[in-house]
């Protein structure tokens, strides 16, 4: 194991972790670096969360290891805007009102967004096939839907 | 970052600038502007519901901030409460603040349940809201030298109506100063109040009724908004909690937890284990690596497969007759045809977004207590009992967590952080694991039905007979106001408290003779990871699935249109209002269930309606389905509700609330059923207890809501979720010729179903 302190690129800041090489990713965003967008709910990669960008890819960051993300840039809810502004699928879930508690909505908003980048024109189907793998236990699904679908309008 | 604090905001910190002190000092109750700073030492708290201070101050900068008990829990009641006090006040609603579940600040309104928050919890806050806006004119009447009834007001400022440009605002009237009027007090609990204003009749309102955005969604869609998951306090720790694996067992050993680095102490209490650790990865892994040594237990649970018949065959406890007209049993014995049929429904659990989480700060000198609870004042008595501490020495701080449905797991991890904190005297931050959650929350109890009708020659219901029957559903107190209400005090061997609540129905059928019965067969509660509380609308969504499912299957049986067949005996005219406003928006064209051109094979499309009210507000629910009679699969394709809650504050938070109320119990319907064996529960995730996932969402839904500006709101959190089970179980018949009547409807019931039906 090397004794070098880990190095992990957030937001676009550099951080060093103090946490132990096997922490889940998850716990050092949220305990070591105070970010509250993506949360605990399984550990598992059951339920989505926990969803951060690795490198532009949704990942699950409660079962990825902190020291296996090497350079890879992480980016979180909080940092999924550009330039002082809010990401269109955040804005979209704003315009759509599409929350009940809004605990699990970082996973939905990170996984959308990773989707849009992917499949900039999403059909419905694809849509729901994007997101499926997702929990959102209060029901809000249909309000999302229609955030996701109000985004890809916006970003043409 | 922001770190919290655990000093507490004082009201006159409120009275020195508006709501905006809020969010910089990160304690997110307060609703409102979200970025502002400052923050006040601790001063006296305002108690009790006696006056207009109680309920609302401003500040000097016009700033109105509300307090209630009443929590949000997601479906936009916090904004709600703004609306109303705007409207009243004649203030911006953006200049409302709510602070939410304080025990040091908000009145005991009895915490949250039933649908209540509104339609019980604003009349306090909109009846102190009217009676302030009347001080306040008083006051600008001597100041502007007019008299009131010449005076106008238009965001918070006060004018003349003869000579507008001499105004005054609320915040110079009375900005930083309390109202001392005092509110006459209505019924018992103190909840209600009036002053001698009258709030302004609905036909006056202008923000009451309308869409306004939800001030929780921006900050929670960027990552601001700090849940009760994000509280951190100075010297914080983080707790796990270790559950015997046997319901019943009790601790024998427990191996020391020295070679766990960073472990700070094994805490154990009677049968409770917790560990405490610096860091929460550490607190987890120590956790699963504790050896602990339990013994066996005496409990014994029927086997899951056994449980309705086992139910059937136990004593009840209590036996309600909630409703009795006629001699049932002559009319039965008279009937020239009876028909009976038995349905069944699971045990089902909350299954939380966000495993419950708590941050308990335990001193010698008393305790602050972090919570998602839905009882702040309760839990406060109950923690209190708990640690040994008088009660105004425990100051609970609602923080909002993950959508709870009822008693889900927050007041047990609020036992289990302020039991740590105590044991190790650092600030405890617990949350629990998904198996916690799932498998430990309190559960909504199995209901199974019984059902009888008498029909005359000519196919009119002359006797209907219904029971239903099962355990508590309040086995486990929702009201967490004990020691015994909690997991970690039942573990503790505190006595459990909890009380008999038979499994309720509500419809308005008449019928000649009628019978309606609800019993509680006796249930193990004590540390149970099967006790069972309150889940959203408690028990009705069961009730109800037992009571349509029947009308229709009498439908079906006097081969009537089951909308037609419900409309002859329903005479209330609120609930055929929605009857028939569901049935037209769904294009429902009259004929009898099953349809004639059923399918027996392959794909098979039909729809069903059930109704139910839940206290003054009432809903009728379409389903619309397609069955795969080769795997037994239902989609449900569409869903049609009309719903009628009195008067709407916020049509577009409610269409939220309906939608998700709506999507959820369509979950509970076709999937959720919590499974065990003999030695606990053994869905424990959400692959062993899964919910309705995108792709099986519907294509649409539609909501008709219905607005009786004439009548006080009667709440939505929970009616939307009552009549869907039912709805959909009649869609399938009528695509199938099939009836299920065990939920879930899971595709080996359904395939089961098809096989039972008569070739």
């Amino acid at each position: 194991m090397s004794t070098a302190p880990l190095r992990l690129t957030v937001n676009g800041t550099v951080h060093t972790v103090r946490s132990s090489p096997d922490t889940p990713l998850l716990y050092v965003l949220r305990d070591e670096i105070g970010l509250r967008g993506p949360r605990f709910g399984c550990g598992l990669s059951q339920c989505g969360a926990c969803i951060v960008h690795l490198g532009g890819a949704a990942v699950r960051s409660c079962t990825v290891l902190v020291s296996t993300v090497g350079d890879r840039p992480v980016t979180t809810l909080e940092g999924l805007g550009a330039g002082g502004r809010l990401h269109p699928v955040q804005q979209a879930f704003i315009d759509e009102q599409a929350t009940q508690c809004g605990y699990c909505v970082n996973g939905w908003i990170m996984a959308a967004a990773a989707l849009l980048d992917r499949t900039p024109r999403p059909t419905d189907a694809e849509v729901r096939t994007g997101l499926q793998g997702l929990v959102c236990r209060c029901g809000a699904h249909m309000r999302m839907f229609r955030a996701v679908r109000r985004a890809a309008e916006a970003r043409r | 970052m922001g770190g919290y604090s655990s000093r507490t905001l004082s009201r006159r910190a409120f009275l020195r600038t508006s709501g905006a002190v809020v969010v910089a000092f990160g304690i997110p109750p307060v609703l409102g502007p979200w970025d502002g700073a400052a923050a006040a030492p601790s001063g006296p708290a305002v108690r009790g519901a006696g006056g207009i201070d109680s309920w609302l101050a401003i500040a000097q900068d016009g700033g109105v901030t509300v307090f209630t008990d009443k929590v949000e829990l997601g479906m936009g009641v916090s904004t709600a409460f703004a609306q109303i006090v705007a409207e009243e006040l004649d203030v911006p609603v953006a200049s409302v603040s709510v602070v939410m579940g304080d025990t040091a600040l908000t009145p005991d309104q009895g915490g949250v349940g039933g649908s209540t928050s509104i339609s019980v919890g604003a009349v306090p806050v909109r009846q102190a809201a009217a009676e302030g806006r009347r001080v306040l004119l008083e006051l600008a009447s001597a100041r502007l030298g007019a008299p009131v009834d010449r005076l106008t007001v238009q965001n918070g400022v006060v004018r003349r109506a003869d000579d507008p440009a001499k105004s005054v605002s609320y915040g110079d009237l009375i900005g930083g100063r309390r109202f001392d009027v005092t509110l006459a007090s209505l019924g018992s609990t103190g909840t209600n109040a009036a002053g001698a204003a009258r709030p302004k009749p609905p036909g006056q309102y202008k923000v009451v009724g309308t869409a306004v955005p939800r001030a929780d969604i921006p900050p929670k869609v960027a990552g601001r908004f700090a849940y009760v998951v994000d509280v951190q306090v100075p010297g914080m720790v983080h707790g796990r909690v270790v559950r015997p694996p046997v319901p019943g067992a009790r601790l024998v050993r427990i191996e020391d937890a020295q070679g766990l680095p960073g472990v700070i102490k094994v805490v154990t209490k009677d049968n409770f284990v917790g560990v405490v650790a610096e860091t929460e990865w550490t607190a987890i892994q120590a956790a699963r690596r504790l050896a602990v040594t339990w013994s066996t237990s005496d409990a014994r649970w029927p086997a899951m497969a056994d449980l309705y018949a086992v139910m059937w065959t136990m004593s009840p406890t209590i036996r309600r007759v909630t409703a009795e007209t006629g001699d049932i049993n002559a009319a039965l014995a008279a009937a020239a045809r009876t028909l009976d049929a038995r349905y069944e429904w699971p045990f089902q659990s909350h299954a939380m977004m966000g495993p419950a989480c708590a941050v308990a700060d335990v001193r010698a000198g008393g305790a602050t207590i972090w919570s998602g609870t839905q009882h702040p004042h309760q839990l406060q008595r109950g923690i209190a009992e708990l640690l040994d501490l008088p009660a105004e020495r425990v100051h609970v701080v609602w923080v909002e967590g993950s959508g709870s449905y009822g008693r889900a797991g927050s007041d047990d991890a609020a036992g289990d952080a302020a039991v740590l904190s105590q044991a190790t005297g650092r600030p405890v931050r617990v949350q629990w694991t998904r198996a916690d959650e799932t498998g430990w929350d309190p559960k909504g109890p199995p209901v199974v039905m019984a059902v009888r009708a008498g029909l005359d020659a000519q196919g009119g219901v002359t006797a209907w007979d219904y029971v239903a029957r099962g355990f508590s559903g309040s086995g486990t107190s929702p009201n967490p106001s004990t020691a015994g209400a909690l997991l970690v005090g039942q573990l503790m061997g505190r006595p459990v408290s909890g009380g008999d609540f038979p499994p309720p129905l509500q419809e308005s059928y008449v019928f000649a003779a009628k019978r309606v019965i609800g019993e509680v067969v006796p249930w193990p509660q004590e540390a149970s990871p099967l006790r069972t509380s309150n889940l959203r609308a408690p028990s009705q969504p069961a009730t109800t699935f037992g009571s349509e499912s029947f009308v229709d299957e009498v439908a079906s049986a006097v081969r009537a249109d089951p909308v037609q067949f419900r409309l002859r005996y329903l005479h209330d005219p609120r609930h055929v209002a929605v009857v028939r406003a569901a049935a037209e928006k769904a294009g429902w064209v009259p004929r009898p269930s099953p349809r004639r051109d059923a399918p027996r094979s392959g794909l098979a499309v039909g729809r069903g309606i059930a109704y139910a009210p839940r206290n003054n507000t009432v809903v009728a629910t379409v389903a619309e389905v397609e069955v795969n009679q080769a795997t037994g699969e239902v989609r449900v394709t569409r869903l049609v509700i009309a719903h009628d809650c009195g008067l709407i504050i916020n049509p577009d938070g409610l269409r939220g609330t309906i939608e998700a109320n709506l999507i959820q119990s369509m979950s509970r319907a076709l999937k959720e059923e919590v499974r065990f064996d003999r030695s606990g529960v053994t869905s424990v995730d959400w692959r062993t207890y899964p919910v309705l996932m995108a792709q099986e969402a519907p294509d649409a839904i539609d909501i008709v809501l219905i607005n009786h500006v004439d009548l006080p709101p009667s709440g939505a959190g929970e009616p939307a979720s009552v009549a869907t089970a039912p709805a959909i179980a009649n869609a399938i018949f009528d695509a199938t010729g099939a009836r299920v009547r065990t939920a879930p409807f899971t595709p080996e019931r359904v395939k089961a179903a098809l096989a039972r039906r008569a070739s």
